[in-house]
Formats: C-alpha cells, sequence, structure tokens
C-alpha cells in the first residue's frame, strides 16, 4: 500500500484495516499523532487528509489514499507554522498530550475559516479532549492565530 | 569519571564533582549518606531534596530536576529557581529528569499527609509534619504529587544554585587575581568589572569543582529575584507544539516489541482459562503470556506492532472466574453503610463537645445530609504504558510515572535484584492526576519483558483497559449533622465519612510488607482540616472494605470532604437564611487569608448584585495543600432542557506564587478537571466489570460546554501552598450549590447529570 505523509510516499506492506494510527506510529515511526482512545472520541490522534481533519485511529489505511498531514510536517524546519507559534505565544499546554491533535484541527480549522467565531470555534474542536483543560487558552491561540492572517 | 546516576544513588554531592560530560554543583544537607533508611535513627527535618546543576566545558548547563512533567509546568518551575540563583537566563539551561534515588524523596507531600490541620503551624503540628518527613524517608519514596514539587523544591533548588555561582565565583578570582566579592556575575559568565574582563562559567567549570564549597551561601531576597514571581516561558513548549516524541507510548528502541494487556475486569478477579489458538496464529503476534501478579490476573500479547497486540488480545477467548461478591452499586452502598455499624470510627480533631450539643438541642434545630460521591477513573489523555527490557540480568525501565522509587521497589519484588540495580527513565506524562504513582503498568511491562528474551517491550494499554482497572477514587458516603441556632448560624456540626482507605490501598500496592496503622487522614481531608471557627465540630471516618482498587485522584480525599462539607453548609445558610458568604465569613473571621481569598472572589463575581434572571451562582472554600481557595461558579438555563456553566471565579492564596501564569493554568486545569467529575463521571461496575471504559462513558468537559474562567493570585498567606490540586475541591461544591440556587432542588449526589441536564 502507498501513503503520502508529509509530502512524502512510502510503500508499506500491512492490513488494509490497520488503521492509520498505528502504521503512522509503528510502521513509519511518525510519532506526531497520538493514541488517546482509539475510538474517534478524544481526536488525540487527529490528521489532516485532504484538507479535511480526521481521526486515524478510525481511519482504515485503505482509505487512506489521500495527502495526509500529520504535526510532524507542519512547521517549516525550524520555523513553526503560525497556529504552532500562536500556541507558544499562549503558552497553551499543560501534559501536551493533546495538543498535537487540538493543533492540527485547528489548522484545518482556519483553512477553512480564516476568522473563525467562538462558536465556530466550539463546533469545530468539540471532539479534541483535553483532560488538562487547556480550553481558554486553546481558544485565544486560535484567534491569535486568526488575527495574525500569515498565509494559514 | 562517575556517572551521574551513580553519584546520585551513593556518594552525593557536597560541593561540586566531575562527572561525565561536566561538572555537577550539587546541594546536600544530610550529614550521612543515604544508605538503608530502614536501619537508619532519623532526625525530623534532618534532610531534603538533593537538587543539581551540571556545568559543561562547552559552557552547557543542565538541571536535573528529580520531578515528573506531567503537565504542571514543574521543569520550567524548579529551573527558574536554580538560574535565579546562578544568574543564568532560564533559556541558557537544559532541563533532565534526574534518575531514581532515594535522596529525592519528597518530604512536603508526606508533611502534607500529617494528620494536623494546615494552619495550625504550633509546635506540635510542625513536629508531627516532621514526622511525616521521616515516614517519606523511611519509604524512601521519590514521587510527583499532592502539589508539593516547587515547595520540597524551593530552597535546595536555590541553594544548588547560589552555591554554584560563589564556587564560580572563587575559580575565577584565582584566574583573575582578584577578590571574589569584587566580581559581578550575569547570564552564565563572571566578570571583573574593574578591569573588564569575564570568562563563561564553561571555562570555569572544572576549577571551580576544586574549590571548597562555601559554608553558607545567602539567598537573594524576593525583592532582587528577576525570574521568579513572573511569568516565564515554559521550557517543554516547543516538543509539545511540534509532536516530539516526548511521551512514554513515544519510546523506541532497537529491536523493541509491541505489547497489550488484557486483565481480569473485576477487582480481585481470576482467569479460570484462556484460549489463545486463534489469536497466536494472527499477523504479527509473537508471544501471549499470562500475567499472575498481586495486581491483577490476566494476558499480554506480545506482537511486532501495537494494533496488531489490540486485535489478537481481543481473538483470545477467556474465562473469568465468578466473582465472590460483585462491587455494584447497591453492593457498594451497603458496604459503605455497613460500616457505619461494624467499624470504629476515626477522628483527628474535635472542636468543643458537638454531642452534647446536639444531645440537648431543641426538638426541629437538628438538621440532617446524607450525601454520596462515586468511585471516578483518572482517565489521563495517554493511556497507562510503560516499556521494560530485561537483558544480561540487568531491567531497565521507561516510563510516563510519578514515581520511579516505586518502578525499582517493583522491579525488585519480580526479579529479586537491588533496586538500585534497576534503572528508570522518566519521560514526559500525558498527564498524571495520582494515578502513575501505582505501580500496576510497570509490574505487568516487566512480567512481559522477562519473557522477551532480552528485547525492549513496549506495553499499552487501551482505553478500556485503563479506564476500566482504575485505580479509582474511593466512592463515599458523608452524613452530616448540625444543630442551627437561633440566629440562623449553626451551633455544632458532625459529618460521618465512610470510604475506603486510599493510604491502606496504596500501601498494599507498593509496599506490602510496611505495617499500617492508625487513621487514615486522607479519609477527613478536606472536611476536618479547614480553618472554619466552628464552635463544636467533628468529623469522623469509617473504614469500609470493599474489594475496589483505590488510589490517589487529583486532591484525595479533598475531592469528596469538600463536596460534602461545603454543600452542607450551603444548606444550613438556606435553611437559616443566612447568605452563604456572610456564613462563612463570619466563620472565617480569625483567618486573614481565607478571608482574603473569599472576598476576592465575591468582588469578582459581583456577589453583592444577584445574577441576571436565569442565572444562579454557587460559592465554595477550601484549604488544600496549603492554598486557600475560594469558587463561585455561575449557572444558566433550566435542569430539563439543559444547565449550562457559564463562569468560574477562583481566587487562590498560596502564600507565594513562583510562576503566576503555570499557577493560573494549573488551578484553570484543577477546576475543569473537577467539573467534569461532577457533572458527569462516575464508575460503577457490572457482572462483565467496569460500565464506563471509554469517554463516550465517562464524558469530560469539552471545548463547547467549558466555562469562561477568572482567575486571582494572591499572596499573603503564610504558608507556601501547591497548585495542582487546590483548584479541585471547591469546584464541585461550587458548581452543586450554584445548580441548587438555579432548580430549587438540592442533589446531594455526584454526578449531577443523574438528576440533571446539562446543555
Ligand atoms: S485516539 Fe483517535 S480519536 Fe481518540
Ligand atoms: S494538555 Fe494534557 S490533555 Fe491537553
Amino acid at each position: 500500500m502507498r501513503l503520502t505523509v508529509n509530502g512524502k510516499s512510502h510503500d508499506i506492506d500491512a492490513e488494509p484495516d490497520m488503521p492509520l494510527l498505528w502504521a503512522l506510529r509503528d510502521i513509519l515511526d511518525i510519532k506526531g499523532p497520538k493514541f488517546g482512545c482509539g475510538a474517534g472520541l478524544c481526536g488525540a490522534c487527529t490528521v489532516i487528509i485532504d484538507g479535511e481533519a480526521v481521526r486515524s485511529c478510525q481511519t482504515a489505511l485503505q482509505d487512506a489514499t489521500g495527502a495526509i498531514r500529520t504535526i510532524d510536517g507542519l512547521a517549516d524546519g525550524e520555523k513553526l507554522h503560525p497556529v504552532q507559534q500562536a500556541w507558544i505565544d499562549e503558552q497553551v499546554a499543560q501534559c501536551g498530550y493533546c495538543q498535537a491533535g487540538q493543533i492540527m484541527n485547528a489548522v484545518a480549522l482556519l483553512e477553512k475559516n480564516p476568522a473563525p467565531t467562538d462558536a465556530d470555534i466550539d463546533e469545530a474542536m468539540a471532539g479534541n479532549l483535553c483532560r488538562c483543560g487547556t480550553y481558554p487558552r486553546i481558544r485565544a491561540a486560535i484567534h491569535r492565530a486568526a488575527g495574525t492572517g500569515q498565509g494559514i | 569519571m562517575a556517572s551521574l546516576g551513580k553519584i546520585a544513588r551513593r556518594t552525593f554531592l557536597f560541593g561540586a564533582a566531575a562527572i561525565a560530560g561536566g561538572v555537577a554543583f550539587g546541594y546536600y544537607k544530610y550529614s550521612q549518606p543515604f544508605e538503608n533508611p530502614l536501619e537508619k535513627d532519623l532526625l525530623p527535618g534532618e534532610g531534603t531534596l538533593n537538587a543539581y546543576v551540571k556545568i559543561g566545558p562547552d559552557n552547557r548547563m543542565t538541571v536535573i530536576v528529580p520531578r515528573a512533567e506531567m503537565g504542571q509546568g514543574v521543569t520550567t518551575t524548579l529551573a527558574a529557581l536554580v538560574a535565579e540563583e546562578l544568574d543564568v537566563r532560564l533559556d541558557q539551561l537544559t532541563v533532565e529528569h534526574g534518575p531514581a534515588a532515594p535522596a529525592y524523596y519528597n518530604r512536603a507531600a508526606l508533611s502534607e499527609g500529617a494528620p494536623v490541620p494546615r494552619f495550625d503551624e504550633g509546635v506540635v503540628a510542625e513536629a508531627l509534619r516532621g514526622t511525616m518527613g521521616v515516614l517519606s524517608k523511611l519509604f524512601a519514596l521519590q514521587f510527583t504529587g499532592g502539589s508539593s514539587s516547587t515547595i520540597d523544591a524551593f530552597e535546595p533548588m536555590r541553594r544548588a544554585g547560589a552555591m554554584a555561582r560563589e564556587m564560580l565565583k572563587a575559580a575565577a578570582a584565582e584566574k583573575l587575581g582578584v577578590a571574589a566579592a569584587s566580581l559581578k556575575t550575569a547570564e552564565g559568565r563572571v566578570s571583573d568589572p574593574a578591569s573588564g574582563r569575564s570568562l563563561s562559567y564553561g571555562e570555569l567549570a572544572a576549577d571551580a569543582a576544586r574549590m571548597s564549597p562555601p559554608a553558607d551561601v545567602p539567598l537573594k531576597p524576593r525583592s532582587a529575584w528577576t525570574l521568579l514571581g513572573k511569568p516565564q516561558p515554559r521550557k517543554d513548549m516547543r516538543a509539545k507544539v511540534t509532536g516530539a516524541p516526548v511521551y512514554g507510548v513515544d519510546v523506541a528502541l532497537p529491536d523493541m516489541v509491541h505489547a497489550t494487556i488484557r486483565m481480569a475486569p473485576l477487582p480481585g478477579q481470576r482467569m479460570v482459562k484462556m484460549d489463545t489458538s486463534a489469536a497466536k496464529a494472527m499477523r504479527g503476534v509473537i508471544k501471549i503470556v499470562e500475567i499472575d501478579s498481586p495486581l491483577g490476573h490476566g494476558f499480554g500479547v506480545i506482537a511486532d506492532n501495537s494494533w496488531r497486540a489490540f486485535q489478537a488480545a481481543d481473538a483470545v477467548t477467556v474465562e473469568w472466574e465468578k466473582p465472590a461478591r460483585l462491587p455494584d452499586p447497591e453492593t457498594v452502598r451497603a458496604d459503605l453503610s455497613a460500616a457505619y455499624k461494624t467499624a470504629s470510627p476515626a477522628s483527628l480533631r474535635t472542636l468543643g463537645d458537638p454531642d452534647k450539643v446536639m444531645a440537648s438541642a431543641a426538638p426541629g434545630s437538628i438538621l440532617e445530609a446524607e450525601y454520596f460521591v462515586p468511585y471516578l477513573s483518572h482517565a489521563p489523555m495517554e493511556p497507562m504504558n510503560a516499556t521494560a527490557r530485561f537483558k544480561d540480568g540487568k531491567l531497565t525501565v521507561w516510563a510516563p510515572n510519578q514515581s520511579p522509587s516505586v518502578i525499582q521497589m517493583v522491579g525488585s519484588r519480580i526479579t529479586g535484584l537491588a533496586a538500585d540495580q534497576i534503572e528508570v527513565h522518566t519521560t514526559l506524562l500525558g498527564g498524571g492526576f495520582g494515578r502513575r504513582l501505582e505501580p500496576d503498568f510497570s509490574d505487568y511491562a516487566i512480567r512481559l519483558a522477562l519473557q522477551s528474551e532480552g528485547r525492549p517491550v513496549k506495553v499499552i494499554w487501551r482505553r478500556e483497559e485503563d479506564m476500566g482497572h482504575g485505580v479509582f477514587r474511593p466512592a463515599a458516603i458523608g452524613r452530616y449533622r448540625a444543630v442551627l441556632g437561633s440566629d440562623g448560624r449553626p451551633s455544632a456540626i458532625t459529618g460521618s465519612v465512610a470510604s475506603q482507605s486510599v493510604v491502606a490501598g496504596m500501601v498494599g500496592r507498593i509496599a506490602p510488607s510496611v505495617p499500617l496503622a492508625g487513621p487514615d487522614n486522607t479519609m477527613l481531608d478536606g472536611a476536618y482540616n479547614q480553618p472554619y471557627a466552628f464552635a463544636h465540630h467533628r468529623i469522623d471516618a469509617y473504614k469500609a472494605a470493599l474489594p475496589v482498587p483505590v488510589g490517589s485522584w487529583r486532591s484525595v480525599g479533598y475531592s469528596f470532604n469538600a463536596f460534602m462539607q461545603e454543600c452542607f453548609l450551603d444548606e444550613l445558610a438556606l435553611a437559616g437564611k443566612v447568605d452563604p458568604l456572610e456564613l462563612r465569613r463570619s466563620l472565617l473571621a480569625e483567618s486573614p487569608a481565607a478571608l482574603g481569598v473569599l472576598n476576592r472572589v465575591a468582588e469578582m463575581a459581583g456577589w453583592g448584585n444577584p445574577p441576571p434572571a436565569g442565572r444562579a451562582r454557587g460559592l465554595a472554600y477550601n484549604l488544600s495543600f496549603g492554598t486557600h481557595v475560594a469558587e463561585i461558579v455561575e449557572v444558566s438555563g433550566d435542569p430539563a432542557s439543559g444547565i449550562r456553566v457559564e463562569k468560574v471565579w477562583c481566587a487562590a492564596d498560596p502564600g507565594l506564587v513562583l510562576d503566576p501564569k503555570i499557577f493560573e493554568a494549573q488551578l484553570m486545569s484543577g477546576i475543569l478537571f473537577g467539573l467534569s467529575a461532577a457533572m458527569y463521571q462516575e464508575i460503577t461496575f457490572g457482572p462483565d466489570g467496569a460500565d464506563q471504559l471509554n469517554f463516550s462513558d465517562y464524558p469530560a468537559l469539552r471545548m463547547n460546554e467549558a466555562p469562561a474562567i477568572e482567575i486571582a493570585l494572591l499572596e499573603t498567606s503564610s504558608f507556601m501552598g501547591g497548585a495542582g490540586e487546590p483548584g479541585t475541591p471547591p469546584s464541585m461544591p461550587a458548581l452543586a450549590n450554584a445548580v441548587a440556587r438555579l432548580s430549587g432542588k438540592r442533589i446531594r449526589e455526584l454526578p449531577l447529570a443523574k438528576a440533571v441536564t446539562f446543555a
């Protein structure tokens, strides 16, 4: 099977029903997407496929035919993506475990809707759990990233 | 050259020592090396955390932080303590987690555990806290918990920095031929203002190691601080926004295999038989191994990929033994109620003579209420996991954990190796909340490593295993009684709490050979040790025996006792027609810091002005882990169509705030954690195990439901308090009190969602 991840294509030999999450993590050693629930309930495993935020734990390899983006490929070398920078500026993370998923979900939101309202943010981000309660800072960081308008 | 691990365990640093990669500067107060703590005669207060900083010739500076980073910002704050005295910029310091070593034991956490109210600073109280410090040394436990990391490190980390600075100055003075006192230090350099010459710490480190350590180093007064007391950029932030592989689940080692476990779904249950034939034939499956540990019975699947291990674990057919007594909801209530008859009550503090006042109270003046809270799972975002390797007689464990000492004890029990032969690497933690103090995730990984022919095995639990096996915050019943005086205020209050003992549970799992005696103060924490000036007051604890494993859950006993007592005070205020703020103010008149947070939170929320129509507010106060916290929760809507939690105001006084932004984030986190539990969460058991196994059945607050939160920090209290837990206890009663005002109906059981709908 052929996967395109962060612009690179990979040939992998795995079951077609293996969730993309585990192919990324255990076969390709792409560790940005995290395992939280394995059931589409927490968003820790969020990646972007063809512009849509998807839960990689619920995406079978055979369906992952589009261009996959993970947090590992978000920064341009040392230069962080504006959403990552906004996350640093707002000092969002606590334990940080959910944040790769939060950031990818926020990137997908901002690419579609460059100036989301609080209601838009609520709707788009409700699938991403954070047990450390960083929501107020996530919200602030999304607004901040939207405000910079630097080619998200 | 010694390895860092050896120095930490054996020789200790009375100054500086050359080690691989540079020079380690340390501060260490013991007069004796820490050997077998059980054989030593210990004096209270004779030891504390050993902190050190390593400086390489290339000017690379590393702070060894002996506490786990689970999101509380501890790496940043502990590094700032060193940097402040060392005179370096925070970005010049790298932070590393220290090796497991008894010298890192956490004295502050066990001091907080002493059965003396935190506000009582009398001689007896201090002596008792000292005794608990000795206990922690007896267990030689290095752990992160009890909101204690920065308190424990406050002095030694600064002294480590100051001592290194003075020794570097002494080395520079010798090199430059000037008096040390004339030298200045800043940004990692020693400079001589007279000649304009300067030397980097890296250039001086080797010479500094030969200097004799100063006998006493004065610490900077607060007014001279440049880093402490101000928000610092978190040192772990970049890794966390780039998806770096820093957590336990991310551990990758050459030749590593992947595994998962499937343990008996009910507490104490055993596996009768298993059929692995189908599972064994599945792709990637290497081995299926029975796990028979005192912590659980079941099996592990070792495979070449985590998902393949998960699939195979499901494909194993298992027969579990029928439980002798199923801890279903009815049984839990029955056994807790039975404890009132069978257990003897334990109390730690009596004010006045509440029984006498109750006995002579006028008929009709006694109020009673019974509260109930359920078992709770921690559900940190990163499921339990650990990686272990047993090779050439040597055991190594990599794990997101709150206590490397516990892993060593467990490893030693399983393998017979001496504890200090077991190497523990602590990764970052994807949340802890007390769950990662437990020995089970390491225990199972070590047992699987013994079957892996020297290959490292990474064992990741599925969410269902994690949530369904706890360990759990205990369920509890609280029966409260009060005599209401003619002025509408309580003249006497008693409370009787029935629950399992967290301390007995934890000691039983971690150090089963240690005998336990006396009351478990965590059963009373949050109710008996509050600064309220009740004339007559006592809380009794009744230990219940249930098979469910219970452990430390963010704020431990405070998480239920604060709920019960603060709800009861609210009920008393309503019954006596007294404003709940006014009632608490009068009871806290003699406790300025407590009064301070109450007044501040009332001001922030505009308590004096009624909320807009369709909204209601609830208030609660609690002193936990040394921090006074008052919270007001505002709710809107109605119980049928849906209640919304709109806003939380919180005022906290921990005496001293080392990093306001991190402290605030911690309180916020504690509040949302508490609200999630109060609104939605419970663990119940049926014949097949826990009924809640994933976030669908055990919801936590999401972005769209999370209230706005406003926080004020005060620094008037006379003792230094923690950050990680104190936000949690008042959040639950403040919400319940708000819901009671909104709906006119008092709900005495959590989670509230069983009685009302949240929108
Ligand atoms: S791990 Fe995929 S949604 Fe939770
Ligand atoms: S930062 Fe810990 S789960 Fe979100």
